[in-house]
């Protein structure tokens, strides 16, 4: 097995945790993988992403356009982005909660969380858009975005790992009080969708 | 042995540890730091580590170990290398006795540095040995190959990755600790024939370097991380042929997966370079398509080679623009390198429909940054007054940024003191102002301080002090009273400093509380010679937050002053009023300091 994710967002979102899960998930199954992050200048609030490679015969951490299975997006804005690395008939999994930039409210130029999802719609065959605000709602914390949206790429198939993998790694990686929440996230696509 | 999901930082610290390395030195800059960090959350009984108060220092710290016979390692990022450069260039004629590893990171991009500067320069300029892993595994083994090298000739070597090595992670493949190598240093033998420079031994030296240098190279044409991979079969009789090194390399090796394999030369030691394996990789060729980061030094030497011999190879790259010659390579970059030195097209990929516009999002100060205060505080004092801001690197040089744009000029460290005196002596008219973090004072700082007030300048010194080294990550310095060994230590006082370099006028003020602050610097810029005020206010990410700020949408009247005057990303403008994003306040008051209709109060939740 073979696969190329892009996970991006902005900073603070969470999005080097669920790269770091898919990694050990992988890890745990002896499949090689590799990854790479930013990290600097462009941390809070600005864009982030993580390229992700898991298989056989790698060389290089970065992913080359077109060449993405999958795009997990924190943010539509920041999911747009990064769409010249999907391949074609890639998946998308994206939070629908849009994030203003600061300098939006500065310049009082606009930005339209719905346009870009108008947009993913419109152009993207293969897209699972997760109303993140809602469910994070229901499951009572803010902060089990990035595990939601694991679930979503599971439940989605592209991610080529299955839910209980991940639970594995949570189990590996997170404190045991945080276990049975992010459980939850991780389920919740898979029993709220249709 | 055992396999560990690992950035490339973090695997350099691993190799170093199982090298036996004795002490680590090193002063923090991106993407050079979790390499000290992580040994110094890995390391073992008995192996030293510390940050330094900046490079120069730190290589200082690790020379006089090697000296002793331990094994040494000294991390920084490129432009540290500058600071360092006085140290250096001698310790390379003086040599070492137990091995030592310069770690130096390049940042191609550049993606978090001032400069594009090639590494790879400074080893041939100060004749050390260079090593250039591609990956983080090889990483890891040629720190190993690197102390084994520095040993056998007795000179420090550069080990050299570049932000992508850095801060890429891989499974990779390490020693269980049992493997590790275990090195008792010998201690320190007096013999001022050895260590005490002058110009004959000096010049003695010289010529053992140069000789040593040329048996370097022919060492490194057998070193088993420069190599050369053969043509794959539809390249057979192709006289084309690829040169690379660093990431680039890998670049190179997944473009090959497409348009498949031409005969390739990965160098791993640009210098001394190996000249033997390059010529029997040239044997046959036509031309040769440089693959590399920041300054074409294969290019060079490839090409100084064919001259060198007289051989009909036509070497391409930077220098004859066949490849881009600032900014990073990237894997579509090399892949259409590599398909233009093949005449090759690439298929052509469906052009989507133009996406909306995309929302920019440069870097800015946190929420509750003190910084911001401290900025704003001193643009009130001194508005419509004839001024010079001149910033430093750090957080701060953020505050460049609109609405603050308190940042007339940044140009490296400590610089700012230097560049206000300057300023000062041909405008006395302008008010000069220099800001230095808390860790840049102690790093660089303090000499222009001194020569500000031997040289009778006018102007005055702002101390951005947050109690920590917050750009590259919460490391501590002379200031805070920890070390890296974990002891808490008495802290420098930087009062104490600047009155006993002669300083009569120096202000401790907390920039959170405005009015304060404003007359404070209204009262001091006014004064003549050099004066200092020192804003205290932890950085937020070292603190708990207090409780966040709340507009009463009853008494806010849309005017956004808040966000025009501070730029907080808490605040946000909505329905023509604005509001304050409980997630991201800090609690630190300055908005509800300058509201003119006192619309906002404390009153937020908690943060979890």
């Amino acid at each position: 097995m073979n696969k190329n994710i892009v996970l991006c967002g902005v900073g603070g979102q969470g999005t080097v945790l669920a790269s770091k899960l898919i990694a050990a998930a992988a890890m745990a199954k002896n499949i090689p993988v590799m990854s790479a992050e930013t990290i600097g200048m462009a941390q809070r609030g600005g864009s982030v992403f993580s390229h992700l490679r898991m298989g056989e015969n790698l060389y290089s951490p970065m992913i080359a356009e077109h060449t993405a299975d999958l795009i997990l997006g924190f943010e539509p804005g920041e999911t747009v982005r990064m769409l010249p690395y999907l391949k074609e008939d890639g998946q998308v999994v994206v939070s629908s909660r849009a994030i203003m930039p600061v300098t939006a409210t500065l310049s009082g130029a606009s930005y339209c969380g719905e346009d870009m999802l108008t947009y993913l719609r419109k152009n993207i065959k293969n897209l699972l858009i997760v109303d993140t605000e809602k469910a994070c709602m229901e499951i009572g914390s803010p902060k089990v975005m990035n595990i939601l949206l694991l679930g979503a790429a599971v439940e989605s198939g592209a991610l080529g790992l299955d839910e209980e993998d991940l639970k594995n790694a949570i189990r590996s990686k997170l404190p045991e009080r945080f276990h049975e929440l992010n459980f939850t996230a991780l389920s919740y696509v898979k029993n709220h969708m249709n | 042995m055992h396999n560990e999901f690992l950035m490339g930082n973090e695997a350099i610290a691993l190799g170093a540890i199982a090298a036996g390395v004795n002490l680590v030195s090193g002063y923090p800059g991106t993407p050079s730091t979790e390499v000290l960090e992580t040994f110094a959350k890995k390391r073992g009984d008995g192996q030293y580590v510390e940050w330094s108060v900046n490079e120069k220092v730190a290589l200082e710290v690790a020379a006089g170990a090697a000296y002793s016979g331990a094994r040494t390692m000294v991390t920084m990022k490129q432009v540290g290398l500058n600071v360092a450069s006085d140290p250096l260039m001698s310790l390379a004629y003086i040599g070492i006795k137990g091995g030592m590893v310069i770690l130096v990171a390049d940042d191609p991009g550049p993606v978090s540095s001032q400069t594009e500067q090639d590494t790879r320069h400074f080893s041939a300029f100060s004749k050390l040995p260079c090593f250039d892993p591609s990956s983080a595994q090889e990483a890891y083994e040629m720190v190993q190959d690197a102390f084994a090298y520095s040993e056998k000739y007795g000179t420090p070597v550069f080990l050299r990755p570049t932000t992508r090595v850095c801060h890429g992670y891989a499974s990779i493949t390490v020693k269980d600790s049992e493997e590790y190598e275990l090195h008792t240093p010998e201690g320190f033998i007096k013999d001022s024939n050895r260590w005490v420079i002058f110009p004959r031994l000096s010049y003695q030296n010289h010529i053992k370097i140069e000789a040593r240098n040329e048996e370097l190279a022919l060492d490194f044409s057998n070193y088993e991380k420069n190599k050369i991979l053969p043509a794959s079969d539809e390249y057979k009789n192709c006289r084309k042929g690829i040169a690379s090194g660093g990431i680039s390399f890998t670049y190179a090796m997944e473009a090959a997966k497409q348009l498949g394999e031409l005969r390739h030369l990965k160098v791993s030691t640009p210098h001394p370079f190996p000249e033997q394996l390059a010529l029997r990789f040239l044997e046959g060729l036509d031309e040769v398509l440089c693959l590399e980061e920041l300054d074409p030094v294969i290019e060079r030497e490839l090409t100084y080679i064919c001259g060198k011999h007289h051989l009909p190879v036509k070497i391409i790259g930077k220098l004859t623009h066949d490849v881009k010659n600032a900014g990073e390579n990237t894997r579509d970059s090399v892949l259409q390198n590599i398909a233009a030195f093949l005449g090759k097209g690439l298929p052509k990929a469906a052009s989507p429909e133009t996406p909306p516009a995309l929302p920019v999002r440069p870097p800015v100060l946190c929420a509750g940054c003190p910084h911001r205060a401290s900025f704003y505080a001193v643009k009130k004092a001194m508005k419509g007054k004839k001024t010079i801001f001149c910033g430093d690197i750090g957080c701060y040089t953020l505050g460049n940024a609109m609405p603050l744009d308190m940042v007339d000029t940044c140009l490296c460290m400590g610089a700012g003191l230097g560049i206000a005196q300057g300023v000062g002596k041909i405008e006395p008219d302008t008010t000069c102002f220099a800001f230095v973090g808390d860790s840049t004072f102690f790093a660089s700082a303090i000499t222009g301080v001194v020569n500000a007030v031997y040289n009778q300048a006018d102007m005055t010194l702002i101390i951005l002090d947050n109690s920590t080294t917050a750009m590259t990550g919460h490391q501590p310095h002379p200031g805070t009273g920890q070390t890296m060994m974990g002891d808490i230590v008495a802290k420098i006082d930087m009062e104490a400093v600047l009155r006993g370099i002669g300083l009569t006028v120096v202000e401790t003020v907390n920039p959170l509380e405005h009015e304060t602050a404003v007359s404070c610097v209204q009262r001091i810029a006014s004064q003549p010679g050099v004066k200092a005020i020192i804003f205290k206010s932890p950085c937020i990410a070292i603190v708990k937050p207090e409780k966040s700020m709340q507009v009463d949408q009853n008494i806010c009247i849309g005017c956004n002053k808040c966000i025009n005057e501070i730029g907080c990303p808490a605040l946000i403008r909505e329905n023509g009023k604005v509001t304050i994003d409980a997630s991201l306040c800090t609690g630190c008051t300055l908005c509800s300091q300058l509201c003119p209709m006192k619309a906002i109060q404390k009153g937020g939740n908690m943060h979890e």
